[in-house]
């Protein structure tokens, strides 16, 4: 924000400079918030960079090739004879449980949104938000802890599955961690269709679903499609949950009680026992780089579509 | 002829009936989506306490872990959680709230500032594993800060920077622009308007913010394991200043990860009683920053 009318003040109070170091640490200190205020883009360039660097030497080197790493499902990086890098039963592994969380999650975020910024009172809406905030706060670990034991006994005794860590676990866990961020952006979302297409609505004798389902959803279809692609964001990047709870077999899964492994817990579970700077350390990194680009893009839509709606 | 009798005029009809029908199986509905994302959290927390009960003590979280961690307590894991939090709270508090100042009082509404907006947003983004890449090649080899609590709490910091950002800067925009403009009237230049006027008016939210990056820091598990956080490391029970800054640490939620897939024999309950005293450390800090936010709530004065 701008003092308005810096001038006219200059002109009215004469000989109003102030002394040579207030002046000097009134630079000092704006030149400090504006290093803080860019550290962002520094940082976001930083991690690009940093991870891409030690990516790039593999990216030249003998056993490796792009089209295998994406396309390939054979990911033997510490075979003897024949090194072979493809993530491609990762990228299924993150993409099926991260599909089957959304398909989870966003009905009952979406629900829960409807609920709590149409159907309740103010007292049950604030006690909601705070439970909400809990379950947003609740560590990865715990959720991948809870995962390994709680949930994976439970699919077990229900599904007949032989081990209870699999895509389906992975899935509900996920579902669980991402509800909150689907719950409170897509809340919002609703809160920003105007006050007077409610009015129109009700005065016309529509009842509250038909208010929701005809009136609420088409006007904020674009926030609730921001609220699912930040759950994406979420499920995509997931680690330590998803590590815990998925089981670890590197293939693409055919059914729900399949295990797999994910892009990330593939990262956690081997980045330890690589040997820095070798080729399996370096394509670690390169899914590093995919990961990132990956998220990049699913932020970069969603807040495209909130800024959107801001404008409106 | 007499005209057919008509219905009194608010009478329920079949129709009105419907509607409420409706309406009440929408409320249900809805009430139910809601609670269904709660009734497992309270269940799951209700049965990860039942089971932690037999080891859950004062005397577990002083003790130290013994006869290779399948027994005793979590003193030197629960200390260098301590460590890592206030550590990246050093460093991302002043750069955060700095970074929310500039945001919210200083810039325009130009493209550097949506690229900034869109970096905040991409780094609250960026998946926490490849947080864990960044600072394992930026602090721990470019830096050639090694493995230590310094790279772990750096990295922590870096990606717990957009929680302050995010709330501080909601906490000075809801600092009403005539507080400012009271102040540059009676002379005061930028700085001292953010100094004196709208920092300690917003101080609560500030504060609210970086509560929050604590309870976000001593959870997270992948950023630091590969920048600082090791499996195990011997200190004295209850010995409150057991590391230095360039050694590696042990954290809370590195040892639940350890101790429930990769030791073998670990006495049943001390598994779920670490995932307890994680949790609770965490919620408990949670519940500070809401209890703060309720509390400033009710005193605002405008």
């Amino acid at each position: 924000m701008t003092p308005p009318g810096d001038q006219t003040a200059v002109l009215i109070v004469r000989n109003a400079r102030r002394p040579a170091w207030v002046e000097a640490g009134e630079r000092l200190v704006e030149a400090l918030v504006y290093v803080c205020g860019i550290s962002a883009i520094v940082f976001v360039l930083g991690i690009f960079v940093f991870v891409l660097k030690e990516a790039l030497p593999v990216l030249r080197s003998e056993p490796f090739n792009l089209t295998g790493f994406l396309f390939s499902t054979e990911w033997y990086p510490t075979s003897e004879t024949n090194k072979r890098y493809g993530v491609l039963a990762m990228l299924a592994g993150t993409m099926s449980v991260t599909v089957l969380a959304m398909v989870i999650a966003v009905p009952f975020g979406l629900g829960a949104a409807i609920y709590l910024s149409e159907f309740c009172t103010q007292r049950t809406r604030e006690t909601l938000k705070i439970v909400i905030e809990f379950l947003a706060a609740v560590p990865s670990v715990v959720w991948g802890f809870i995962g390994l034991t709680v949930m994976s006994k439970l699919i077990v005794q229900f599904t007949g599955a032989p081990v209870g860590v699999n895509v389906l676990n992975g899935g509900i866990v996920l579902a669980l961690m991402s509800v909150p961020i689907i719950v409170s952006i897509g809340e919002d979302a609703l809160k920003a269709v105007p006050d007077s297409y409610r009015e129109a609505a009700i005065a016309l004798g529509v009842t509250r679903w038909q208010l929701v389902w005809r009136v609420l959803l088409p006007a904020a279809k674009n926030g609730l499609l921001a609220a699912v692609l930040l759950g994406v964001g979420r499920g995509v990047g997931e680690t330590m949950a998803v590590l815990m709870a998925t089981g670890h077999a590197v293939h693409i899964p055919h059914s729900v009680l399949d295990s797999v492994r994910t892009l990330t817990a593939n990262i956690a579970a081997e980045l330890g026992e690589a040997p820095a700077a070798s080729d399996h350390y370096g394509v670690l990194f390169l899914t590093g780089v995919l990961l990132f680009t990956l998220t990049f893009g699913v932020n970069l839509v969603a807040d495209t579509i909130v800024r959107g709606i801001r404008r409106r | 002829m007499n005209p057919p009798a008509r219905p009194p005029l608010f009478a329920e009809t079949a129709l009105v009936r419907r509607k409420l029908r409706q309406e009440a199986v929408a409320r249900w509905l809805f009430g139910a989506m809601a609670a269904t994302m709660i009734v497992p959290l309270l269940l799951i927390v209700g049965y990860l306490v039942v089971r932690a009960l037999p080891s859950l003590s004062f005397e577990f979280v002083l003790d130290i872990p013994r006869r290779g961690m399948t027994e005793g307590g979590i003193w030197p894991a629960f200390i260098g959680t301590i460590y890592l939090v206030f550590l990246s709270l050093l460093v991302a508090a002043p750069i955060g709230i700095l970074a929310a100042v500039y945001l919210n009082e200083y810039a325009r509404d130009n493209w550097l500032n949506r690229v900034i907006n869109l970096a905040v947003i991409n780094l609250a983004g960026v998946p926490s594993i490849v947080h864990a890449l960044f600072g394992l090649g930026a602090f721990v080899y470019a830096a050639n800060l090694g493995y230590s609590i310094i790279s772990a709490s750096l990295t922590l910091a870096i990606m717990t920077l957009p929680v302050i950002i995010a709330s501080t800067r909601e906490a000075l925009a809801s600092v009403p622009r005539t507080f400012r403009e009271a102040c540059w009237n009676v002379g005061a230049t930028r700085w001292q308007t953010i100094k004196s006027v709208v920092l300690p008016n917003s101080i609560s939210g500030i504060l609210t913010g970086v509560i929050l990056q604590v309870s976000r820091a001593a959870g997270e598990t992948a950023p630091v394991m590969f920048t600082g956080v090791v499996f195990f490391k011997a200190v004295q029970r209850g010995d409150l200043f057991p590391y230095y800054l360039d050694e590696q640490c042990m954290a809370l939620s590195m040892h639940l990860y350890t101790i429930s897939t990769q030791v073998p024999g670990v006495k049943e309950s001390i598994p779920y009683a670490t995932a307890v005293v994680l949790l609770l450390l965490v919620l408990t800090v949670n519940a500070a920053a809401i209890g703060l936010r309720v509390h400033l709530r009710s005193r605002k004065k405008w």
